[in-house]
């Protein structure tokens, strides 16, 4: 073995590592000389094409554990979402001592905080934020921490600010308002972290600790070449990133663990690699927190362990289930006015499981199916956010477990494998919702969304807010054609005004992600990626539909503003029919087609901050109400007030030509103008998915054959009877692992707003009669 | 003469009306007037699109991954698609060029001459047995169910793939009278499968909205306990029985 390792050995001659004992009993490769987990998987999991009938149930252990973990969800629930807050200790890698849930019958072990669902404070993205969130929950900020971080150490948010003051572009022009306060653009990461950012976790387990700094090391050297910001800036963070892997080791050791070293069986790898996740969501509580692909690494050691008789199949669940148990527990502390935008306290755990290798042999392996088995095992929970990466080619029996889980717990997601293994490799995991990156190789500067119907009644209104009637942009015309509007007179103001919109928000990405990297960086998510990566910085797009219709109606329909005394466009008067976007209507879907297109274009326009790739996603989270809330009456009927559609999801009960017509619709967007995933949100009840639970299984496995097939990009699959959800708006007690998917991930049904509430419930539910 | 079809609706992802998943045509037109009738809108050829076979055909295919993934296909409904046998003829024989499996929703109120022009393209025909007393029959549709007896026993001759479809009507067809007939006549055909469709009520609106007059109003939907029974009952006979709610 020692020869064929010595003819693999790295550019690098000086390069030199003991092979350690534990990788001698795997099929050896270049992972053994460079980091690189792909290899290691590639070479050596085991595809499983079986059903499910080896998987084991929830131990008494599980249960125990579980049984406690479900009373302290309870008690959160009771005192309006918060167990608790530490309002002392920043949070750090090493910020808290070890916590636990039930010592004796834990197997995998870690919190956050000393005490479970305590969350910790991260005043590094904005102090401000934090303090009054603190207020809003009953809780005072330590004013030790509060001035340390106000008058000593500057955070994320003052420095964006500091950047943002004085910028004309950020003030709107009459009365200089923030324009980030028009809701225009929404959701920027100015006060709070970015996340959507997967460290390798992996590579804990495979490699240990150890190995990885001396790997940092070796990365640091390469940049010893002339010092321009671009090494300068990779040196430090290569530091920065070294001395996070040491606090990492540090975590572990108060748990007693040495990490410095491989793992060496399943429970070790397991272990090891949420050592990794754990340093990162002590250090950060970006918006995603997600996990990426551990499923066929885990399954090596479970498959060697299952081998040689040290593990059972049902201790292995076990270690599965408490790691799920311990991912479902984990908390940010979020202000009242973020779950506006991302309801239901989410923390997009994401966690792929399957799709396909480069070679054509399936990724599934049985951990694939221990993963779905936690949602039996332990019930419903919309976290970690499971996400299924299909193919036409998943084994036949995985594609059914799959469905039938999503058929009974509406937890799961699915997305087109097809589409992302081209672009990301076959070792690729979904940060958030549907935003992929390569693991360990890419990572993306997250940009929150614009609300595109507004900007299409600033072409209408002259560049006035339709809200206030407050100029936002100055040099619209007004428009020649009144009564009715024309088609192509308002296209062509809207396109103009996106090539606008576009500047102002690249340059705002670039403010925030230039700051955030300095002042907010994520040492260990970026210490388990190589040191030079791609990174993409993902635009968004939100109101998708209602701008199609609108423009649909305006070309197919006699759309007529109703003016108040200012000129603003208060309402519209449709006069005649229009087709909408969702019936499978070529000449209506092509408008979609066309808008992001040219959206696209312009943002690619304005150069990215350390040469990021420009993507874009059509996805909402559930801001779609609260981006309802400050849009006025639109040309496709809709009123002011009323909640977007999610996604790019038709708007709610417009497509009238069955579930078919609406998924056909929604896969016409191209996923390379929208690399950053298009999201679509799928209900139906369950006596419409077919007559019994096998023909559901069998109707939805086929129907997301059918869509991914047709390149559609990504499916949140609920089967639900409104009078279910209905009933749980009533006596919430009654259904405390309610979950249902929203937009790209799943909550909690109970822990969503009423408006909220309502508004899934008024969404298309796709039935027969 | 171009044909052209009647048309009242499409559902573009039907799960209830044979297998896998199906495109689901609606078609206007009924011979038969059964006095519980959910779609009472389609019965009398007013509210309708005109179409060729041609267009729906083309209305159908971008669905057809979904056909072939799921086991699928189109299914015509109504009404009753008998009624207008060369739009079924022309418009199944399109399917079938592109491979599409055909099913047919009918009561099989129809002639010989007709049935033998659609057996050659119909993959699956779903036959509503409606009662076996001819008075009650007479009462319940308003035509005999002598044609209709006969029909299916011809198409049974001819090999056809026959799924039946039977009401549990409270009163009408779940008495031990029916029942003895029902299985009397089911041991003289050949056919895949008996789906009993538990009657209900979620079509009176439309009688309602129409300004008719429901019949069988008061009528309640059977229990279940009399559903499970009559499949047993069925079963017992070594036919495949489906429950379709």
């Amino acid at each position: 073995m020692a020869q064929r390792i010595k003819n693999l050995l790295p550019k690098n001659p000086d390069k030199k590592f003991k092979i350690p004992d534990i990788h001698k009993k795997f099929h050896p490769g270049n992972w053994q000389v460079d980091v690189d987990l792909r290899d290691f998987i590639q070479k050596n999991y085991k595809p499983y094409t079986g059903g499910k009938d080896f998987l084991a149930p929830p131990t008494k252990k599980t249960l125990k554990v579980f049984k406690q973990v479900k009373k302290l969800l309870r008690t959160e629930f009771k005192r309006d979402g918060i167990y608790g807050i530490d309002t002392k200790i920043p949070s750090t890698i090493t910020s808290h001592g070890p916590g636990y849930i039930d010592r004796r019958n834990e197997s995998i072990v870690g919190l956050q905080t000393d005490i479970p669902l305590v969350r910790a404070i991260k005043p590094k993205g904005g102090v401000q934020l934090i303090d009054s969130t603190c207020e809003s929950f009953g809780y005072h900020l330590d004013p030790k921490v509060k001035d340390l971080y106000t008058n000593v150490i500057k955070n994320h948010n003052d420095a964006v600010f500091d950047i943002y003051y004085g910028w004309k572009e950020f003030f709107t022009p009459e009365t200089h308002k923030l324009f980030r306060s028009k809701g225009i653009i929404t959701g920027l990461p100015d006060n709070y972290g970015r996340g959507r950012i997967i460290g390798d976790y992996r590579r804990v387990a495979l490699y240990g600790i150890d190995r990885l700094v001396a790997e940092k090391q070796e990365e640091l050297n390469e940049q010893c070449t002339y010092m321009n910001e671009e090494n300068m800036l990779l040196r430090e963070e290569a530091h920065k990133q070294i001395v996070a892997l040491q606090e990492i080791k540090e975590m572990a050791a108060t748990y007693n663990f040495d990490i410095s070293r491989p793992a060496e069986d399943t429970k070790e790898a397991i272990q090891w690699l949420y050592f990794g996740y754990l340093a990162s969501v002590k250090e950060q509580d970006g918006a995603a927190m997600s996990m990426g692909r551990i499923d066929a690494f885990i399954d090596i050691y479970a498959e060697k362990d299952l081998r040689r008789g040290k593990y059972t199949e049902s201790e292995i669940q076990q270690f599965v289930d408490d790691f799920v148990i311990k991912l479902r527990l984990v908390r940010h502390l979020r202000a009242p006015e973020y779950n506006d935008l991302f309801a239901g306290d989410p923390t997009w755990v994401t966690c792929v499981l399957g799709g396909i290798g480069k070679d054509g042999r399936t990724l599934v392996t049985k951990t694939a199916f221990r993963f779905l088995r936690t949602l039996e095992n332990l019930g419903p929970s919309p976290e970690p956010n499971l996400t299924i990466l299909w193919s036409q080619n998943l084994p036949e029996k995985f594609k059914n477990y799959a469905c039938e889980v999503s058929v009974e717990s509406s937890s799961i997601q699915f997305e087109n494998d097809k589409l992302m293994r081209p672009i990301h490799g076959d070792d690729y995991g979904i940060a958030c919702c549907v935003s992929a990156m390569t693991i360990g190789k890419q990572m993306q500067f997250f940009g929150a969304r614009c609300n595109l119907p507004k900007l299409l009644l600033l072409a209408v209104n002259q560049g006035r807010d339709e809200m206030d009637g407050e100029l936002m942009v100055e040099g619209v015309p007004k428009l020649k054609h009144q009564k009715p509007l024309d088609y192509r007179e308002v296209k062509k103001e809207f396109f103009k005004l996106m090539d606008w919109l576009c500047r102002k928000y690249v340059e705002t990405m670039n403010i925030i992600h230039y700051c955030h990297d300095k002042y907010n960086y994520e040492s260990a998510e970026m210490a388990l990626h190589d040191l030079k990566i791609h990174r993409f910085m993902a635009f968004g797009v939100a109101g998708i539909s209602i701008v199609i219709d609108s423009l649909s109606a305006i070309k197919n329909a006699k759309v007529y503003p109703i003016r108040d005394a200012k000129g603003i466009a208060k309402d519209f008067k449709i006069v005649g029919e229009y087709p909408a976007f969702g019936n499978d209507l070529q000449e209506v879907d092509k408008i979609g087609e066309e808008v992001v297109k040219h959206f696209i274009t312009c943002l690619r326009k304005y150069p990215a901050y350390r040469n990021a790739e420009h993507t874009l996603s059509l996805l909402t989270i559930t801001a779609n109400v609260v981006y309802g809330h400050h849009t006025g009456s639109t040309p496709d009927g809709r009123k002011t007030g009323e909640p977007f559609a999610p996604g790019a999801n038709p708007m709610h009960n417009r497509d009238k030509s069955g579930a078919l017509a609406s998924l056909n619709s929604v896969a016409k967007f191209h996923y390379e103008d929208c690399r950053d995933g298009i999201s679509n949100t799928f209900s139906i009840t369950p006596s419409t998915l077919g007559k019994n639970n096998t023909q559901r299984v069998e109707n939805l496995r086929g129907m997301l054959d059918g869509y991914f097939s047709k390149n559609g990009f990504h499916l949140n699959v609920n089967v639900l009877n409104k009078e279910t959800l209905q009933d749980a708006m009533k006596h919430p007690e009654k259904y405390p692992q309610l979950t249902i998917r929203v937009s790209g991930y799943a909550v909690n049904f109970i822990k969503l707003t009423k408006e909220q509430q309502q508004e899934v419930i008024s969404r298309t539910f796709h039935k027969n009669f | 003469m171009t044909i052209k079809g009647k048309i009242h609706s499409f559902e573009t992802f039907g799960t209830l009306d044979g297998p896998g998943i199906r495109f689901v045509i609606f078609m206007e037109g009924c011979p038969l007037r059964c006095l519980y009738c959910h779609n009472v809108d389609m019965l009398d050829m007013k509210d309708y699109k005109d179409m060729t076979p041609e267009q729906l055909f083309k209305k159908i295919i971008p669905y057809k991954t979904y056909f072939q993934s799921s086991g699928g296909g189109v299914t015509l409904s109504g009404g009753d698609p008998i009624m207008q046998p060369n739009f079924v003829v022309k418009f199944f024989t399109l399917c079938k060029q592109e491979g599409i499996h055909t099913t047919i929703d009918t009561s099989c109120f129809t002639t010989k001459e007709t049935l033998d022009r659609l057996i050659p393209v119909t993959d699956l025909w779903m036959i509503s047995l409606k009662h076996f007393n001819e008075t009650k029959h007479l009462k319940l549709t308003g035509q005999s169910n002598k044609p209709i007896l006969e029909n299916i026993r011809y198409l049974s001759k001819k090999k056809a793939n026959i799924r039946f479809r039977y009401m549990v009507l409270p009163g009408w067809t779940d008495t031990f009278f029916n029942l003895r007939a029902l299985k009397k006549f089911l041991k003289t055909v050949r056919f895949k499968l008996i789906e009993l469709l538990p009657y209900h009520t979620h079509g009176i609106y439309k009688w309602e909205h129409l300004g008719l007059k429901y019949k069988l109003k008061g009528t309640k939907p059977p229990s279940e306990n009399s559903i499970r029974k009559i499949k047993k009952m069925l079963e017992k006979e070594g036919w495949k029985v489906m429950i379709n709610e």
